[in-house]
């Protein structure tokens, strides 16, 4: 048993467990922040397969952003703390069901597959440098440009359907139409009556 | 050093987890949402440890895609489920029978 062993064993126990409390807690919040945790166990994982770019990125894009944005949901919807229902009792042996049934078959698979080749988790991949940040910036402006600006284009495809999907026009907003100012011209707005004597 | 096939089992054991609990919740969307969220932490676990595997850091760049996609369908999902409780006044997936004949 070195380090490395005993730390990934009480990650990966620590990770299975919040995992469990996330689908189970009666609370959304509770749910909310037990993935906020299994988020930060699986970039100490993570670090130790040596994708160190990759663990940051999952805390400050995951639990920076992702996970604030579903707590801030969770504040906006006024729903009640269900109770353990019926249809909970109803599907716990379905689910309980599926998950022994696709853990046996796939571990048994990869038990078959990979416990000969009896291969162990190296430290990094070295493209340029040491760096793990430096190799992967230099396999992603090279090799994979024209999948970098798609991802571009999609987290805009993603800023605008959720502004068009949640935008409410409030009818009581006074507000310029510039387009409406500029078009006016003398005879809407100057009436010269003639004729009138006092 | 940890074998290679100790990370595809946890994998395996988080995305079965997910998939339990997408069964599990079916009275909150919101929860629902979440256990999507696990399963593509486990789907980038196996594509990191694969790529890892063979040498190569076109997994780590994948899961950067992925990371990027699924920031932009959570964003997608919530503001739906935004819109959904404004109508509807429930996230329960059993209320949702509306294209019922």
């Amino acid at each position: 048993m070195n380090i490395e062993l005993i730390t990934f064993f009480i990650f990966s126990f620590l990770l299975i467990v919040t995992s469990i409390k996330v689908i189970t807690s009666p609370n959304p919040v509770l749910s909310a922040i037990y993935l906020v945790f299994s988020f930060f166990l699986s970039a100490v994982l993570w670090l130790l397969l040596g994708a160190e770019f990759l663990s940051i990125i999952l805390i400050l894009v995951y639990v920076g952003a992702v996970m604030v944005l579903f707590l801030f949901v969770v504040m906006m919807l006024d729903i009640n703390i269900a109770k353990k229902s019926a249809a909970y009792i109803k599907y716990l042996p379905v689910g309980v069901g599926v998950f022994i049934i696709f853990n046996v078959l796939i571990i048994f698979f990869f038990i078959n597959t990979f416990e000969n080749i009896n291969y162990n988790a190296i430290n990094s991949i070295n493209v340029i440098s040491e760096s793990n940040t430096e190799n992967l910036g230099y396999v992603l402006f090279t090799d994979y440009i024209v999948e970098f600006e798609i991802a571009g284009l999609i987290l805009l495809l993603g800023i605008l359907s959720a502004i068009v999907l949640t935008y409410r026009k409030n009818p009581n907003n006074k507000y310029q139409n510039p387009t409406e100012q500029i078009d006016v011209e003398k005879k809407d707005r100057l009436k010269i009556i003639k004729g009138l004597k006092e | 050093m940890i074998p290679i096939s100790y990370y595809l089992i946890l994998s395996t054991i988080i995305f079965t987890l997910s998939i339990a609990g997408i069964f599990l919740n079916r009275k909150n969307i919101l929860v629902l949402l979440m256990s999507l969220e696990l399963m593509f932490l486990s789907v980038n676990f196996n594509l990191i440890t694969l790529g890892n595997y063979l040498g190569d850091l076109t997994g780590q760049v994948f899961v950067f895609f992925v990371l990027t996609v699924v920031a932009a369908e959570s964003a997608i999902g919530l503001a739906l489920l935004i819109v959904l409780f404004r109508n509807k006044k429930t996230i329960d997936v059993d209320d949702l029978s509306e294209l019922k004949g």
